[in-house]
């Protein structure tokens, strides 16, 4: 009797214990969030300014405007590139592909590897292929055709998992009503999709933003005077900006690359409110 | 006429779908081509034994030596490192979401977990040059680049991955798996851990897969804190500086050329293959989780 009770509470300590640990990891895993963003925004804030953000490149202000606008442009011209790709692909995946066919799954492995390599070996790729053998040079286009592959499976999956979580009261309502089924996946399912191929889109770019071994051997490291929408030119985007700043190893340069690293967390800060917000709205449809 | 017309479209559409989904393969067998092209002559050029099994890595010497067996036990090294930091805490945050957080605090830590796995590995290198490895130079020997370093800031890195899979997969046990240990008059705590959990396995199981295949993939954000030396074997320890596969290629790519960017390339070709291995292993576990 005696042990037995002894037994009890030892179990209800090492419950308490347990119950401890598991809430001190849950809580560790925040605090180590807060702290990175603190650490980066608090030391980068109070040092954007004007010129950082849009004046002249030289040693002095050690602008980011021409890294902003390569940036933009390499998101513009590779969402281009693969969003109609992912898209068109999704559409195949969960409309017109028959269960166990094996093209399917060779496609579906195909997008699980795209998916697991290393971006460091796109951009290996990317300079064996688009910069040396199709002689794109270090060049933004370069740059955007890497990178188009490498968010392909991103765009490719959460597009098939919008399509899917269409209701097929809608297909056969279409369907019903004598559409064909191309005007059915065009007019009802994409339409319904929409709000979670966007978070697909949003985190792509994410993606694109964040990015850096994938770019630095393909566009290149170079930076501009003003900002150019030359393809043909080599020119860092904002992450690279960031580490080409941080390996300097000056007092002036690491300011600005904590200014740059803001900047970058701001962008990932909309990313993520954006996409959360389109996934809400899937998920209050279904 | 109409239908016709409509059938024509029907088909063209059809045929652009099917081809955009072919496109993928296209990629990964253009990665595989144009990787191999150019790494394999410069692996059987260089020897095969001698560049896996040659701790001498030395591409300016003459003659020249090409070894990347350092590299290999650094990745091996701080790969380990993040997975012994990272599971432990990333498990437990995931057995914390999926079975004993309130609802008001989840609304808390999922989306935190979310933002942590879209912050940039470059933001990650930054933070770990700037806060960790200060703090390891300050705390123990050396001058904080270090094994211990990386595998810190791959441990971060690679939370978010081990969290939010391995929350689905503890989400997914049946119900009446936890009733019929209450029924058993288990605690709630010996349930989770003694009966879910251990359901959860492979679910489990694939997020540290997952979260290796990150932590041998990543570059950037340990070039900026491990310090980037090549160590002889003997003389690799936890507080001094290491190299990678990946960040021998980042290092040293911007001004090699001949042999040496290829024996770079093969040095990514490596790394190719071993990411192949671990998501091949990847879709047994799977084949073998949906067999039972």
């Amino acid at each position: 009797m005696d042990r037995s009770i002894n037994n009890l509470q030892q179990r209800k300590v090492k419950a308490l214990l347990l119950k401890f640990f598991v809430w001190f990891c849950g809580i560790l895993t925040v605090g180590i969030l807060i702290y990175i963003l603190l650490f980066i925004l608090l030391k980068g804030i109070p040092k954007i300014n004007l010129v950082f953000l849009l004046g002249e490149y030289n040693s002095e202000t050690l602008s980011a405007f021409s890294s902003i606008v390569a940036t933009i442009q390499m998101i513009v011209l590779s969402l281009l590139i693969s969003v109609p790709i992912g898209v068109f692909c999704a559409i195949y995946l969960a409309e017109y592909a028959k269960r166990g066919n094996k093209a399917v799954k060779v496609i579906r492995l195909a997008i699980d590897t795209l998916a697991g390599i290393p971006s460091i070996v796109y951009g290996l790729f990317g300079m064996i292929f688009f910069v040396n053998i199709l002689g794109f040079r270090a060049s933004v286009l370069s740059g955007i055709c890497t990178i188009s592959i490498m968010i392909l499976p991103v765009i490719i999956s959460s597009s098939e998992e919008a399509i899917k979580s269409v209701p097929d009261t809608y297909r056969e309502g279409s369907l019903g009503i004598g559409a064909t089924r191309l005007r059915t996946v065009f007019r009802i399912v994409l339409p319904t999709a929409t709000p979670g191929i966007l978070a697909g889109i949003i985190l792509a770019i994410g993606r694109i933003v964040g990015e850096t071994a994938a770019l630095i051997f393909t566009s290149g490291t170079n930076v501009l005077k003003n900002p150019s929408l030359n393809l043909f030119a080599s020119q860092r985007t904002l992450a690279i900006h960031m580490y080409m700043l941080a390996g300097e190893g000056l007092p002036h340069s690491r300011d600005m690359a904590f200014a740059t690293g803001a900047i970058l967390i701001i962008v990932v800060f909309l990313v993520n409110y954006a996409t959360t917000k389109f996934a809400g709205r899937i998920g209050r449809l279904q | 006429m109409q239908t016709r017309h409509s059938n024509i479209n029907e088909i063209i559409m059809q045929a652009i779908f099917f081809l955009s989904a072919l496109i993928s393969v296209i990629a990964v067998l253009a990665i595989c081509l144009f990787l191999f092209m150019r790494g394999i002559p410069a692996i059987s050029e260089i020897g095969f034994m001698d560049f896996i099994f040659n701790e001498k890595w030395a591409p300016t010497n003459t003659p020249a030596s090409y070894g990347i067996l350092s590299m290999i036990v650094g990745s091996v090294y701080v790969t380990a490192g993040a997975i012994v930091i990272g599971v432990p805490i990333g498990l437990m945050c995931a057995i914390f979401l999926a079975e004993f957080c309130p609802d008001n605090v989840y609304k808390v830590v999922k989306p935190a977990v979310n933002l942590l796995a879209g912050i940039p590995s470059i933001i990650y290198g930054f933070f770990g040059m700037e806060a960790i490895v200060p703090l390891v130079r300050e705390n123990f020997r050396g001058n904080g680049y270090s094994i211990l370093s990386s595998a810190i800031i791959l441990g971060i890195m690679i939370l978010p991955t081990i969290i939010s899979i391995s929350e689905s997969s503890i989400r997914a046990v049946p119900e009446n798996y936890a009733e019929g240990s209450y029924g058993l008059g288990a605690t709630k705590e010996e349930t989770v851990f003694k009966v879910i959990v251990p359901a959860a396995k492979s679910g489990v199981l694939t997020s540290i897969i997952l979260g290796i295949g990150r932590a041998v993939g990543e570059t950037m954000a340990v070039v900026m804190v491990a310090g980037n030396s090549v160590m002889p074997l003997d003389q690799i320890g936890i507080l001094k500086p290491i190299r990678t596969l990946t960040t021998n290629i980042v290092t040293e790519m911007s001004y090699a050329s001949g042999l040496h960017e290829s024996a770079l390339i093969s040095t990514g070709v490596v790394l190719f293959v071993f990411i192949i291995m671990l998501n091949t292993s990847l879709s047994l576990i799977k084949s073998k989780a949906q067999r039972n």
